[in-house]
């Protein structure tokens, strides 16, 4: 039987184009730009200076609190400098600049493609191993995971939900990585299991993707506890509330965090890289990426090195097209338009959108006619129209009433609006005031 | 990189909704009960219709223009809307001007004023009807002849205004002269305004609108059922002095009413709960004047006073919100 959330969503056309490319080794870019924060919570501390040799998963930036994490070298080489640049934000970021040279790992990474079943840690090591790695959700969060492997006191987890559900349109990265490291995947989930203690997980995965689901079903019966859960599509169901909804029909309750219902939330790309923390002994410093769009000539998913620019993933999916008038980071729905090619692939890019000119421009706004669409649509069952209004006319106490924070900024709401209004826009700026607000009432 | 990437915020793509795609979808569906109007009532029927689309969509371009200083929105389709809906709420035989008149109430005063598409409180055809309604009674009573009537006769009683002269002189329901059979007027065989005598036709356009999600459900079965259900009531307490409940459903412009008018987006309650209300009311103070009041009909006056809950009922019935209180 088919699940999904009962509350709201929308179904963009799916455009997966690059569904049935295999993952491909992208040559090694020429120089690297390593942001220090990849990740929610504080960035972390450059360990090298300018001149320092490096090679291929050497820590180069140490976590400096909990919620943080290491940052390791994704190629071997010479640091230039340790400077700032624009991530995918748009905003100067600190970062480690580094010149390849060849390509030279630090010893003890297993590099062979040879998958080790045999688990020989306990948990508490394999949170701790994570940590070192500097894993974060890979679905494009990049919350650390060793914090949420570590639940508050007094709460305790019941199930590992993996998402593997992929709801963006045009984004493939997930699929590619549930058929070619099936196995690699289901050994993380093992090894998150046991981090967690807890005896039972559960991968959904959306009904387009029936290849996937099959695999995967295929491969429970080696082990134990876990199953795949088939989803109707409909987005945004790789929402950490919405995905736990669909598969275990709770409500996570307004301002708590998962673990409240007993639930972990964890990406396939995550229980990859945790797969090769502890098994392969390599910590995260590459990713799977799709490079796509209409105009591109080879949409493509590529096994990408963390640091490499934009512009080297587009030419090897054939080239910046001519009309290309948009360059996004992530999804359509939820992803950032970047401003420069030189924009690094980071631990939370899951894939590259090039969309054409004409796609480009939004359209003309228009009155609301209160067809109510953004309400029905909405997954948190908030009502957008109000929501904007509030933020437009700056009646902060009010929104905050109506809920303003629950909103998870999915854009279903924009997406659907028939008078193209910019409903989202003014439901973030909205958000910042009214965060601010609590913050301040907090102090 | 020689030229500029525009960079805005998620979501960068867009649903192929239109408020004019939403709007040309209510003309659609019209569409059936138009054509059954003009072959009910024949050329009048294209005549009146011209007239309040045209006053319509004139007088919307010209207070835009001249008087708002905006740009003109005529191509949203909204005044289209108004056109056609205010013609179906007219008998046929109303001369030009006062359907001119009718237009100028229901877009200068029932939408414009309050600021345009989207703005206004209440449904700007009903506006325009009542407005008529209450200035020129005379004209706005008195319904021309169908094809179906003998040649002889110049105007005729609506079903409902015979009921009302029958409550009136305590005549029982089963001695009132000249009431259609039920299956004549579902099907349409009846004396009204040009857009309301099919109630058929009406339900086919609410099924399009219902499959194009144009509408919802919740307003039009509200309405309907509580209708049905108070004159039932009425009914079973007294059939000589009340006429069957499902008489009162096929007559009068209940059924344009409550799948046309009381569904207007702008109008109506954003959460299905809220439009359930929103029907409830509208459903019993219809059947009240209808039963009661001094007027045969009551389904404008009672959309028009649950407009005016509909900010209300928006501030206190909320969609269910996820993750509880």
């Amino acid at each position: 039987m088919l699940k999904t959330f009962k509350i709201g969503g929308v179904h963009p056309p799916e455009n997966k184009l690059s569904k049935d490319k295999k993952i491909e080794v992208l040559p090694l870019p020429k120089t690297v730009f390593i942001p220090v924060a990849q990740h929610i919570g504080a960035p972390a501390t450059p360990v090298v200076k300018k001149g320092d040799e490096v090679k291929v998963g050497q820590v180069i930036a140490q976590s400096s609190s909990f919620v943080s994490t290491n940052i390791h070298s994704s190629v071997s080489g010479k640091v230039t400098k340790v400077d700032f640049s624009a991530d995918s934000s748009g905003y100067p970021k600190q970062g480690i600049f580094i010149t390849v040279e060849g390509d030279e790992w630090v010893e003890g990474i297993d590099r062979s493609e040879d998958l080790v079943k045999e688990i020989s840690v306990d948990g508490p090591e394999i949170v701790k191993k994570i940590q070192e790695a500097g894993i974060v959700g890979l679905g494009g969060a990049t919350f650390p995971t060793h914090v949420k492997l570590v639940p508050p006191k007094g709460m305790k987890a019941e199930v590992l939900l993996i998402n593997g559900v992929e709801c963006e349109p045009y984004l493939t990265s997930d699929h590619r990585l549930m058929l070619e490291k099936a196995d690699e995947i289901m050994v993380g989930i093992q090894l998150l299991m046991k981090a967690m203690g807890v005896d039972k997980a559960v991968i959904g995965i959306e009904n387009n993707k029936p290849d996937a689901i099959k695999l995967l079903n295929e491969k429970c019966a080696d082990y134990n506890g876990v199953s795949v859960q088939a989803l109707k599509v409909q987005y945004p169901q790789g929402g950490e509330k919405q995905l736990i909804n669909a598969v275990t029909g709770k409500e996570v309750p307004s301002g708590a965090l998962p673990i409240a219902v007993g639930a972990v939330v964890s990406n396939v790309g995550t229980a990859f890289a945790v797969y090769e923390a502890i098994q392969k002994n390599k910590p995260l410093f590459e990713r799977v990426v799709t490079v796509t769009g209409k105009g591109v000539e080879k949409p493509s998913n590529f096994m990408v090195r963390v640091g490499t620019a934009t512009s080297e993933l587009i030419e090897a999916a054939g080239g910046l097209p001519e009309n290309t008038g948009k360059i996004i980071s992530g999804g359509p729905m939820m992803g950032r338009a970047i401003a420069s090619l030189d924009v690094p692939v980071t631990k939370g890019t899951s894939g590259l959108l090039l969309m054409q000119e004409e796609e480009s421009k939004r359209e003309e706004i228009q009155a609301c006619i209160r067809c109510s669409r953004c309400t029905s649509v909405c997954p948190m069952g908030l009502e957008p129209y109000l929501l904007m209004t509030l933020g437009e006319k700056q009646i902060f106490e009010r929104a905050e009433n109506e809920r303003i924070m629950d909103c998870i900024e999915c854009g279903s709401c924009s997406y659907t609006c028939p008078s193209s209004r910019p409903l989202l826009d003014y439901i973030r700026f909205g958000k910042g005031k009214v965060g601010a607000m609590i913050r301040s009432r907090k102090k | 990189m020689s030229k500029l990437l525009t960079v805005s915020p998620s979501p960068h793509v867009h649903s192929s909704e239109s408020t004019q795609k939403i709007m040309l979808r209510v003309v659609y569906a019209m569409i059936p009960a138009m054509i059954w109007g003009i072959y009910m009532f024949g050329l009048d029927a294209v005549r009146v219709g011209l007239i309040s689309v045209l006053s319509c969509l004139a007088i919307e371009f010209l207070i835009q223009k001249y008087v708002m200083k905006v740009k003109p929105s005529l191509t949203d389709g909204s005044a289209l809307i108004t056109g056609v809906l205010l013609a179906f709420n007219v008998p046929v035989s109303l001369p030009w001007w006062i359907i001119i008149i009718g237009a100028i109430a229901a877009m200068g005063v029932g939408k414009l004023s309050f600021g345009g598409l989207g703005s206004n409180v209440f449904n700007p055809a009903l506006v325009g009807r009542v407005f008529l309604l209450i200035s020129f009674p005379v004209q706005m009573t008195s319904w021309p002849v169908t094809r179906m009537m003998d040649v002889d006769a110049v105007s005729a009683a609506t079903p409902l205004a015979i009921i009302k002269e029958g409550i009136k002189n305590g005549i029982p329901v089963s001695q009132l002269q000249g009431l259609p059979n039920l299956s004549d007027m579902a099907i349409g065989f009846n004396h009204g305004s040009m857009g309301e005598i099919s109630a058929l036709l009406l339900v086919l356009g609410g099924l399009y609108m219902l499959w194009k999600k144009v509408i919802t459900w919740q307003t039009p079965v509200s309405i309907l059922l509580t209708v049905l259900v108070v004159s039932g009531i009425f009914w079973m307490i007294n059939p000589e002095m009340y006429v069957n409940p499902v008489y009162h459903i096929f007559t009068g412009g209940l059924m344009l009413g409550a799948i046309f008018m009381a569904t207007d987006m702008v109008t109506s309650p954003m959460t299905g709960k809220g439009q359930l209300i929103y029907g409830f009311g509208i459903g019993l103070i219809t059947i009240s004047i209808r039963m009661f009041g001094a007027y045969p009909e009551g389904i404008s006056f009672a959309i028009l006073i649950m407009n005016a809950f509909v900010p209300l009922i928006n501030m206190y019935v909320k969609p269910k919100r996820f993750g509880g209180q």
